[in-house]
This record gives structure tokens, sequence and C-alpha cells, in this order.
């Protein structure tokens, strides 16, 4: 090749770059290593991970250990899939192209709105994203948060904000839910998280109904596995409804890749960030997919687009898909029934623990809850774990409080032994 | 001649089409849940749903068919050769699959204390040491999750920075070519965007750059080699002119893979750099994500980082700590795409220091030879230099001489049995062909592919049809994007 191109060496090629930046040593880097060598290395350091492979997990707090049926990834894992790039040519993409207008679809039967996207990176950048789409579409200024919302995601909107030129400003919440949010004629959004990040369900229709009233648009957080129970976004009359899609299919990860869900009305549908998928014909008449209104994008508009983001979570994207797919409407709701009576029962085992008691009495929640415990929740989740299990520690209660998140996995005897445990780690 | 066609699934079982919703028969299932093991409770009537979801009721089976069917009719590198200029589309190793799929790692949840997940810590933190002596970075960040959040995030750091310093400052600088992410995250930053002219060899007009720097100017953000595949030769003077002003240069790392263990963004004058893992490091692209998009910094910009950081502490363990008063704060919900870290680790150490270079220095002369069996049939825009890692070609005289345009070709080699380049980027070119044929391509198949495009140019001389009607062999031909975009149908 050298020869055909006329030179005798590969560094001929790299003569461009001037002497004085030019590297004049190896890179300090270890030798390269076969195969063999680098997966030593990589069971080495994940073997001094413990996980929820060995702990019992009742972590949640954002992400959870839901069952990954092994149909997801056997189908979302095929190569066609995962090698490739973003569909710019759809005669050679029907598959990423058709499987994300399904995953659409089925994020909008869900939630119960009428647009969504090929997904966003997580929960917490898609909340960012909404904020932007809300500020766009009301012409206003400021973001209420509900004292509710996982304070990650308000971090998150926080580091947003300094370059949008907003500051998120959160308003209390009584007995960890609820609140009166004061909604000027310069807001542009109200956020509530439902169920919230103690777990706990808000009374989002009274919510949004202040968001309405005060003309800002209404956004909620949602669990998506929360909705075979619970009432839609659409129903509580969210405008846009937002959510980390981990739990659709998507293993823990130690934190990513995760998905972000997005979903709105059909009126704001030119502001929605990101991909989005759109079913059209071709010059044969036969249906086909393609990536459509591309005038918000980065790629056309530049820097008059809705958003910045290029790359999302497609595959994640697809793996929700293959997983609701695997659920349907009544896996849905029988999971949904499942995470509530494993969570209401547990809450129940876990308060006969003599000085545990509920964060907050006779607040409804769906399958986490926090707990008031008699001594620093740091110390007692480091106990637990050397016990086997797992849970989250919360800043609230002068850090007494810890996070118990049961999935349809935790069986009734693992309860039983996370009380167990508990009652050993306080006795 | 019609093609046989790019190997992607043009026949299945007639009922095969269609999307699952159309699979629905009332009462089928494909799920198992175990028996309930507690006592039944639901949740408050206000808060229940009414009526089921609308979601499809399908067999197991009629899961697997469909979505197998639906992978089939996609092209992906394991497919083939897969030349998106801009997009380095190489090969993924299997085995960082393997690695990243290790349950310690996989089943790991984000909220686990420190001393239950050192191995995680300790691999971010190798990554981000070697990431650092590859950029020739002080430390890095690696929640972002994906290249343009990695953007945002490095503009937020210059921000933070000119803040400190007393004025954030009003604008960046970005060269024409530049990916349409440069301007979006300038955008979302908070900053305006100005355009920097390039100059008749494709690169940035220096002189030009002289007269747009002054002290309202934040930074400079730029690929390097650039958009066109050119490494901008006089990086140091750039770099000089926009520091000279109090600014900041600001390397887009889409093309760092050109340049690995030859030159380091550190030593050419840049601050802030991202990284496309995807791109240098091979992570699969997942038909358009996940990424992840570390963020290098110098030493002056460290205390902006965002926070949680990996630290290593006296006693030797590794900690998330969060206490940076100045940091711009969270780009992520967690860690960033970790599972992507992963491989992308496995792929920097697979490597090592001298396979680094080796990559470099074979995705040079990969495109260096692709651009020279192409060079009568489509012409490099600016071929007074050599290329890099890929090229920018033009398809602008076979348009005069026959009306088929860069579009035209590209469908035709999909007969032909190709994923084609990129067509129409960057837009200051015309007809532009883009082509990045990476590292990972042996010679006999750049040889065929450089065979597909000029039979594609001799086709539209003697038999230009071929070309307009372009593709044939695919499940569906050329599709109607204004109507996806006038009669919008987003779900089912």
């Amino acid at each position: 090749m050298l020869g055909a191109i006329g030179r005798s060496s590969v560094d001929e090629l790299f003569d461009q770059i001037p002497a004085a930046v030019r590297l004049d040593r190896p890179l300090d880097l270890p030798e390269g290593v076969s195969e063999m060598e680098i997966l030593a290395d990589l069971t080495e350091l994940a073997g001094r991970n413990r996980s929820a492979q060995d702990l019992i997990c009742f972590a949640g707090g954002g992400a959870y250990d839901h069952y990954v049926p092994a149909v997801v990834w056997s189908l979302a894992g095929r190569s066609e899939f995962y090698t490739s790039y973003t569909p710019y040519q759809p005669e050679l993409s029907q598959g990423v192209l058709q499987a994300l207008f399904e995953y659409q679809s089925m994020i909008c039967e869900l939630t119960g709105l009428e647009v969504s996207n090929a997904s966003l990176y997580d929960g917490a950048t898609a909340l960012a994203e909404a904020v932007n789409l809300a500020r766009s579409s009301r012409g206003r200024d400021r973001v209420l948060v509900s004292g509710g919302v996982d304070p990650r995601y308000v971090e998150t909107l926080r580091t947003y904000g300094r370059g949008s030129g907003y500051e998120p400003e959160v308003f209390e919440v009584q007995g960890g839910r609820g609140g009166r949010p004061e909604v000027g004629d310069d807001v542009a959004c109200v956020i509530v998280q439902h169920p919230n990040a103690y777990g706990l369900l808000e009374p989002a229709r009274d919510l949004f109904g202040q968001a309405h009233a005060g003309g800002a648009r209404a956004i909620q957080i949602f669990d998506p596995l929360s909705l075979g129970v619970m009432a839609p976004p659409g129903d509580l009359r969210a405008d846009i409804a937002v959510a980390e899609g981990q739990v659709l299919g998507n293993h823990l990860n130690h934190g990513g890749p995760y998905l972000g869900v997005i979903a709105t009305r059909l009126d704001d549908v030119r502001r929605l960030p990101g991909r989005i998928v759109g079913e059209t014909r071709d010059v044969d008449g036969r249906t086909g997919y393609v990536l459509t209104l591309q005038a918000r994008e980065q790629h056309i508009r530049r820097e008059k687009a809705t958003s910045n983001i290029c790359t999302n979570q497609t595959l994640m994207a697809i793996a929700a898909t293959v997983y609701l797919g695997w659920l349907g409407p009544q896996g849905l709701e029988e999971l949904g029934r499942a995470c509530a009576s494993k969570a209401a029962y547990a809450a129940e085992r876990l308060t006969e623990v003599p000085g545990v008691e509920l964060l907050f009495d006779d607040a409804p929640f769906f399958k986490e809850f926090p707990l008031r415990l008699p001594r620093p929740a740091a110390e007692v989740r480091d106990a637990l774990v050397e016990r086997g299990y797992l849970a989250v520690p919360l800043p609230d209660a002068d850090g007494h409080a810890l996070l118990v998140a049961v999935t349809e996995r935790r069986t009734r005897e693992e309860i039983d032994g996370l009380a167990t445990a508990l009652r050993a780690v306080l006795a | 001649m019609r093609g046989s066609g790019a190997p992607v699934r043009t026949q299945g079982p007639p009922d095969g089409r269609g999307t699952l919703k159309d699979l629905s028969r009332p009462g089928r299932r494909a799920y198992s849940l175990p028996r309930l093991d507690v006592p039944e409770t639901r949740l408050p009537a206000e808060h229940a749903r009414h009526g089921s979801v609308g979601l499809p009721e399908v067999a197991e089976r009629d899961l697997v068919t469909h979505y197998t069917r639906l992978s089939q009719l996609n092209y992906g590198v394991d497919t083939g050769v897969y030349p998106l200029g801009s997009c380095s589309m190489k090969y993924n190793p299997k085995i960082s699959e393997a690695g990243a799929s290790l349950p310690g790692f996989q089943r790991a949840h984000p909220r686990q204390p420190d001393h239950t997940v050192q191995g995680s810590l300790e691999l971010m933190w190798r990554l981000e040491r070697a990431l650092c002596e590859i950029t020739g970075m002080a430390r890095a960040t690696l929640q972002p999750p994906a290249g343009a959040c990695g953007e945002l995030t490095g503009l937020l750091i210059m921000r933070a920075h000119h803040t400190k310093a007393g004025n954030p400052r009003r604008r960046v600088l970005i060269p024409d070519s530049a990916h349409g992410t440069n301007p979006a995250s300038v955008r979302l930053s908070g900053y305006e965007v100005q355009p920097v002219p390039s100059d008749s060899r494709g690169l940035v007009d220096v002189s030009a750059l002289e007269k747009l720097a002054n002290e309202d100017v934040a930074g400079l953000m730029l690929t390097n080699p650039n958009t066109l595949g050119l490494f901008e030769e006089e990086i140091q003077r750039i770099t000089e002119v926009i520091h000279g002003v109090g600014g900041l240069v600001y390397y887009d790392g889409a093309n760092l893979n050109a340049i690995l263990g030859r030159c380091r963004p550190g030593d050419m004058g840049f601050d802030i750099v991202h990284i496309n893992t995807h791109k240098t490091f091979a992570t699969p692209h997942g038909g358009g994500g996940p990424g992840a998009g570390p963020v290098g910094v110098s030493e002056v910009l460290v205390p902006f980082l965002p926070a949680p950081r990996v630290e290593l502490r006296e006693d030797g363990s590794f900690g998330l700590e969060t206490a940076f008063p100045e940091s711009i704060g969270r780009m992520h919900g967690f860690l960033g795409n970790f599972a992507i870290l992963v491989r992308a680790y496995a792929y920097v150490f697979l490597h090592g220091r001298d396979g680094l270079k080796e990559v470099a220095d074979r995705a040079v002369l990969n495109a260096n030879y692709l651009a020279h069996l192409l060079k009568d049939a489509f012409p490099m825009e600016h071929p007074d230099m050599p290329p890099m890692h890929e090229f920018v070609a033009t398809a602008r005289a076979l348009k005069e001489e026959t009306g088929i345009r860069a579009m035209d070709v590209a469908k035709r080699v999909i007969d032909l049995g190709y994923h084609p380049s990129t067509v129409y980027f960057p837009l200051v070119v015309e007809e532009a062909l883009m082509v990045e044929p990476t590292e990972t391509e042996t010679q006999e198949v750049l040889d065929a592919f450089a065979e597909a495009l000029l039979q594609a140019h001799r086709e539209a001389h003697e038999d230009p049809d071929l070309l307009h009607e372009a593709p044939v062999t695919t499940p569906v031909r050329r599709l109607d994007e204004a109507r996806a975009a006038r009669h919008l149908t987003l779900r089912w």
C-alpha cells in the first residue's frame, strides 16, 4: 500500500505535524497484552466489586434490580443492531429505525402522551432537556422543582442551568411530598417526581393543576414500571414526562448506560430534542422509516438546534422495546402489583424492628419507601452489606434515613432476611 | 446490472412484515413472573390506573422472530465495511463486550458504598490516567455520556474559568467546517457562535482568526486533524493567538484516532479535550448510542471538573469525592456510561503504547491508500496535503458532467454491496463524499470498496438510471423524507 501511494514509510504521512508538537517518546502506557490477559485483568477488577450478583439488592434511588429477561439482550445484543451507526442511510437501517418507531409508540402508550423521541442519555439529562423544551415553549425563565425530586436531578439541572441561564428553585414538601409551588407568570415549568425520590406518591393532579393555573408546563418524572398499576402522566395532565429507563430491560451497569425517556404533547413536537423516527413510503409505495423533523437538530440547524444531542442511547431503547414486548399489558400490571405488594410487605416487616419506623407516616408509596433508623444510616448500610444486603441511605433525618426498594425480584424469604439482618444490626 | 446488494435481508415470510403491534392477539403473552408470595396490596384509588396499557400482546416466539428479522434489515460493522467519514466505524472487539458483561460490573448498583466497588473505581482511575497520558491533559472526567455532552461539559468549564476571572466573555470561535454539535453546544453553554473561515488549503485562516480574537472571545473549538481530514500545521500559532487574548482552546476529540501516540492535544496548546470513545477506542455505537465523552483538562482547569470524581486516597483505596466548591456540578445522573468505559479500558490496555500508535498509523495509511485509488474519479477537495485518517472527496465534476449527485453514488454503492461513505458533510464542500476506512479494514476490502465507487462513476456516464433508481436491492428503496415530515406518523 505504501508503494501504491509513493511513500517509503508510514512516518512520512505524519510529516505535516510540526516537529515541535510531535511526541518524541512512546506513550507512557503498558505494552499491549493478549485477549486472555485483558480478560484476566477485567475479571480481577470485576471480582473486587460486590454487586446485586452476591448482595441481596434493596437499593433504589434511581436505579433498580429488576429482572432482565433472557430474551432482551439476546435480541438487543444482536450485532447488526449494536455495531451499527445512527441510521443516516435508511435503506440499510430499517431494523434500528423500525425498532425505534416501536419504542416511541410504546412510550406513548405507557405515558398517555402523544409524542416521544428515539431516547436521551438518562433520566437526569432528560429532565434538563425537558426544562429547555418548557422554557422555549412558554417563553418564560423560571424553573420550580419539588423538594421530592431526586437531588442528583436537581444538581444536573443546576449544571445545565449555568449555560442556559436559569437556577432551579426548589419548593418545600411537607411530610415528604406535596408542597405549594408559587407559580407566577414568569415560571416556565413545575417539576414533580411521582413516585418521588422517597418512593412516595405525590398529589400530582393537584400540583400539575397549580402549574397550569399559573400558565406553566407540568413536568413529571415517572417510573415506567409503575404504569401497569398507576395512572399515567397523560391522565394526570402532565405536559412533559421524563423517566430513567434503566428499569426497562437494562442492567444496573454501575450507573450507565441507562436510558433517558421523554414524551410530550404533539403541539411541542418541533421543540423536542434528539432523533425522532417517522413512518413514510419508499418510491414503490412500501412502508419504511426515516429520521424526521431533522430541522430541529444540530447537524442541520447548528446553533439554532433544540438541543446538542447527537449520539443517544438507541441500543437501550431497543432493549426497552423488547422488554415491553415481553411484558405486554398483563405483565406490566402483574409486575407493578408484585412491586407494590412486596414493598408494602417489606415496610410492615421492617417497621416491626424495634426503633425502626416509616420516615413519613401514612404516605402512600409504590416500590420504595424511607425508614427512620435509631442509628446513622451509613453505618447501618455498611453493617447490612456485611450480612449480604444492600440498601441506600438518605441525607434526611440527620442521616438516620434509609431508602428500601423492593422489586419483583425480591422474595418473601429475602425480605424476611433483611428484617432479621436489620434487627441484628440494630440490636 | 442490478447489483448484489449490501448484505441485509430482503426476503422473509410475507406475514413477517408490520410492527409488533400487528402481531398482537388478545391474551397472548411472553412474560413469566413468580407467583406472588406476599399478600396483595393495591394502591390508593386516586393513584390507580384505569384500564390496561396499550402494549402488544405477543408470545416470546413472535418477539424473537420479529426482532431477529429487524436486526437482519440492518447493516452493522460486523456486516461489513462502514466507511462513514467523521464517524470512525471501526471493528468493535468482542473481548470488550465480554469484559463489560462480567457480573461484578453489570450488576453493580451506582449507589453502593465505595468500599464495595473498588474494582470499578480503580478501572475508572486507570482509564482516566491513560486518557490523560494519551491527550496530554492533567485530569479528566468520565461522566459525559456522549461526545456532545462532553462538549457542553468542556464549555461550561470554560465559562466557569472566565467567570472566576471576573467576566464569562461572550463568544466562542468555531471553524466553518465544524460538526453541528459544536455550535449547538456553544449555544447551550450560553455563548454566541463566531464562525472562523477556512483558507484555500482547507485550514483555519490564521490571519482571519487574528482579527476575530479579542477579549470578548471565551475560546476556540477545533478538531485536529480538522473536519477535512487535514492536520492544522499552524496549530501552535492558532493556540497562541487565542491564549494571547486570554481565551481557552478546546479540542474536539472526534479525530483523536488519527494521532494516537504521534502527538497530543496538550502539547499543541489545547486546554480542554473531549474524547468520543466509539471513534478512538472502538466502543460499539449501538445504532445511535450509547457513547461516552470523557473530558480532559489542563492543570488550571481541574477545580472546575464535574463531581463526583474518582480519587486515590492516602490509604491506597479509591473513593468518589464531591467536595469541589468550584466544580461545574453534575453532567449525568450517576457516573456516566460506565459499561462503555469498561469497553474503552479493554481497548486501551489491549493495544497498549505501541498498539495505539499502530491504530493511528494504519488508519492514516488506509485513508491515504483509498484516496489514491479514488483520486481520478472523486478527487480530494484539498489535494495539496495528504489526508490523515479520513478524506473529503467531491463528486462536483461528476455532477457537472452527468447530473449524478453524491447521494446517487452512495445509493448505487449500496446495490454494489457496501455501506457508503458520509455524503454532504462537511457542509463547506459541494457534493462531498467523506470517507473514513478506519484501521480495521484490509487492503482487499479497500480495493473492492474503491472498485464499487469507480464502477458507480463509470455507470454514471454509461447507464445513469442505475444510479437514479438505486438502491433496488434493499428492503425498502429511497424513502420520502419530505412526506415523513409533512404527514407526521411518529407512533403506531
